[in-house]
């Protein structure tokens, strides 16, 4: 590259004034739309290696060879790549915005949901009066994080400052050519998460806490790398119970993990991003690869609650490469009114006496499809290995859909494999029931999709298994008349 | 407490009940038996205000006041319980959490806050001993896996649990063993009392060996044929009810 970042800003406004938009070209937002100086320009606004930037530019080219995937069961107007901005630094708090200025429906969901006046201002980016309490804690935690060894930090500094960790990680999981959106994402991604947990040690908090301090909006293109080396444990939180009015339609997310021999990582994401109205209008396309390693006796957990984005496009799957090694799902999807969810799991048996389970609930209510697929492979060397999946679906009304597909290859005789799946439907006598006895409608289907949902709400970390559960009511208030 | 007039309801158009005539006071123990098909049930849903029968003619009022635009669960908040004949499963929802969320959503019609927690168990504890129920038996998934028997206890812990001011039930006899069919009926002797009402839907004289009626009502063809004392249900119970189909039709 022989342009310096002071020529390829010049080119870029000059390139922008071309096209005829008028934008405040501040230094740090991007011009709209894709090509290798875009890529670059990213790059050079994070300070990246060139090792960092040559692995954009080939993630890039390999991108625009490739289609876009349309193989899933969801249909929507594929988006326009070049009229998205790429770039943009994290918005700033506003200090002429106060909670007034807020949608007052947003703002009575974050009520309903026991959201923080402090956290709904951060959400809304409105600034903060109070700080000093999420401040002290934030700086307890990473005094507790750096005494054990423990690396947290966004990828963009992780790629300055261990540099050597990311070099030897990012990519071995979730290839930068694995698929058209993580190629995408490859190429573009602005921000993320780094955690590396060393040896033997076992981080002593749920990752989720600190995060949610730390982090106030997650990028549009986010990469997240977790590695838990041996006989390390951790447990990971990203998302967010509060909705999130995020303009970017399009999201597509790479997460890596990888744990050594004898390490866990418990995986938890709580997704919420706007589903679109109630007639199917706007909403986030929400495109993520998700990926983890299992080495020799190691142990990856997928939990998910899935409620929002107009269209889902995701499976966190395990590579149980190493003998003895355990990977699990647990899932619940919710859809609602034209919302649109094609999820699921690959769970991949190389090692020997590799165990996965996989638990998928899928709550369809409006006019929504809510899709299971899943991919349970045994390969030869795999020998008995034991896969369990459950797959249960309920249906509210008679306009929404509930399918599975689940895929299962095995190659190896010695394989044990269950497979059980349920379709039932909120019955009218159920609900008279409760209603017999005082409990009213609304409540009475928050009640059942509870129970429905019970085995996965459990999987997640305490304090957010009554938020997920509370945002469930939420998703489907309104949806049987 | 319960007035019913000329009741008239239907479903899918076809008329069921036909005429329904009933009062019941505070106190009282009324029997309502008949045939299968006369209409029973139906009144104890249509008592309860169940969407799908459409009350065509006539009215139901609790204290005076008609019940028509109480929605199911209203009509529960002022005080109506019906134990039902086939109690339905509601997968991964203990006993125990279902209870809670109907006593607190009573109470929040009624205006007050939650039951408190140790209020909430010291309940629990005593309508359970009342009805020699095991407490592990409250953390399972209600009616999940359930027995006949268990299913039927359950409603009458639901009932003493909730404290109604008139408690319906509908054929709780079927499916109970003799010690469960006592067990039940000393349950609902204990709760009895001068102030609420109960109303036993049954088949068979034999549950009214334990819960002893004061009144005896016949309902044959959606319409109440004959009323009289607990000797009735003997008399039903010796002659059936065909003598009383013919005394209709003459």
């Amino acid at each position: 590259m022989a342009y310096t970042e002071e020529e390829l800003k010049k080119e870029l406004e000059t390139k922008e004034y071309e096209y005829g938009f008028y934008t405040d070209l501040k230094s740090d937002t991007l011009p709209k739309g894709l090509n290798e100086d875009i890529v670059v320009a990213i790059s050079k606004k994070k300070n990246e290696p060139q090792w960092m930037t040559d692995w954009r530019i080939d993630a890039f080219r390999a991108w625009q060879e490739m289609e876009e995937p349309e193989w899933a069961n969801v249909h929507y107007e594929k988006p326009d790549f070049q009229a998205i901005s790429y770039y943009s630094a994290p918005k700033k708090a506003d200090p002429n915005k106060t909670l007034n200025d807020v949608d007052p429906e947003l703002l009575e969901m974050y009520r309903k949901l026991g959201i923080s006046v402090d956290e709904q201002k951060k959400l809304q980016n409105v600034a903060v009066d109070i700080v000093v309490d999420s401040v002290s804690v934030a700086t307890t935690f990473q005094k507790t994080l750096a005494e054990k060894g423990i690396i947290f930090m966004p990828i963009s500094e992780a790629i300055q400052k261990h540099p050597d960790l990311v070099k030897k990680y990012m990519g071995t999981i979730v290839p930068k050519k694995d698929n058209f959106y993580a190629a995408l994402n490859s190429a573009v991604f602005t921000d993320g998460s780094f955690c590396y947990i060393p040896k033997g040690v076992r981080c002593p908090m749920e990752l989720s806490t600190y995060f949610r301090i730390n982090e106030g909006g997650t990028g549009q293109f986010e990469r997240t790398l977790v590695v838990a080396d041996k006989g390390s444990y951790v447990s990971y939180l990203e998302g967010c119970t509060a909705p999130s009015r995020d303009e970017n339609q399009l999201h597509a997310a790479v997460v890596e993990l990888i744990a050594l021999d004898d390490a866990e990582i418990k995986y938890s994401t709580v997704q919420n991003w706007y589903p679109g109205n109630k007639e199917g209008k706007g909403g986030v396309y929400n495109f993520v690869t998700k990926r983890g390693l299992c080495e020799n006796n190691a142990k990856i957990s997928w939990t998910q609650v899935e409620t929002g984005s107009a269209v889902t496009w995701k499976y966190p799957s395990c590579i149980l490469k190493g003998d003895n090694s355990i990977g699990e799902f647990y899932s619940i999807a919710v859809t609602n009114n034209y919302q649109q969810a094609d999820t699921g799991t690959k769970m991949v048996h190389l090692g020997k006496n590799t165990r996965s389970t996989i638990i998928s609930k899928g709550i369809s209510a409006g006019k929504s499809q809510n899709s299971y697929r899943g991919l349970v492979q045994i390969n030869s060397r795999a020998e008995n290995a034991r896969n369990f999946s459950q797959c249960d679906s309920l249906l509210m009304g008679n306009e929404c859909g509930a399918h599975t597909f689940p895929y299962i290859e095995v190659k190896n005789k010695t394989a044990q494999i269950e497979h059980e799946a349920t379709t039932s439907k909120i019955g009218e006598d159920q609900i008279f029931y409760c209603n017999q006895r005082g409990i009213e409608t609304e409540k009475a289907i928050a009640l059942i999709v509870n129970g429905f949902s019970k085995e996965v709400l459990n999987k997640l970390p305490m304090e957010f298994a009554v938020e997920a559960q509370k945002l469930l009511e939420i998703s489907l208030e309104g949806s049987v008349g | 407490m319960l007035k019913i007039n000329d009741l008239h309801a239907s479903v899918d158009d076809k008329e069921i009940l036909r005429g329904i005539n009933l009062t019941v006071n505070a106190g009282e123990v009324h029997a309502i038996m008949g045939p299968n098909g006369s209409g029973k049930s139906t009144l104890a849903s249509v008592i309860a205000g169940k969407e799908e029968f459409e009350v065509t003619k006539g009215s139901v009022e609790l204290d005076g006041e008609d019940l028509e635009d109480d929605a199911p669960e209203e009509r529960a908040h002022k005080g109506i319980f019906l134990s039902f004949q086939y109690p339905v499963e509601i997968p991964g929802v203990s006993v125990t959490n279902f209870m809670k969320t109907a006593i607190n959503e009573s109470r929040k019609a009624r205006g007050l806050e939650d039951m408190p927690a140790n209020e909430m168990l010291k309940l629990i504890r005593e309508k359970s001993e009342l009805l020699e129920i095991d407490r592990k038996f409250l953390s399972r998934s209600l009616n999940e896996g359930f027995s006949g028997g268990e299913k039927k206890r359950n409603e009458i812990f639901q009932m003493a649990m909730l404290e109604p001011k008139l408690a319906i039930l509908d054929e709780t006899d079927s499916g109970l063993d003799i010690d469960a069919l006592r067990i039940v009926a000393n349950g609902v002797n204990k709760l009895k009392s001068k102030d609420n009402a109960v109303i036993v839907i049954t088949h068979y004289q034999r549950l009214l060996e334990h819960i002893v009626p004061d009144f005896v009502h016949v309902l044959h063809n959606g319409k109440i044929v004959k009323s009289g004392g607990k000797e009735l249900a003997h008399e039903l119970e010796e002659k059936g009810y065909d003598w009383l189909k013919q005394e209709q039709a003459v």
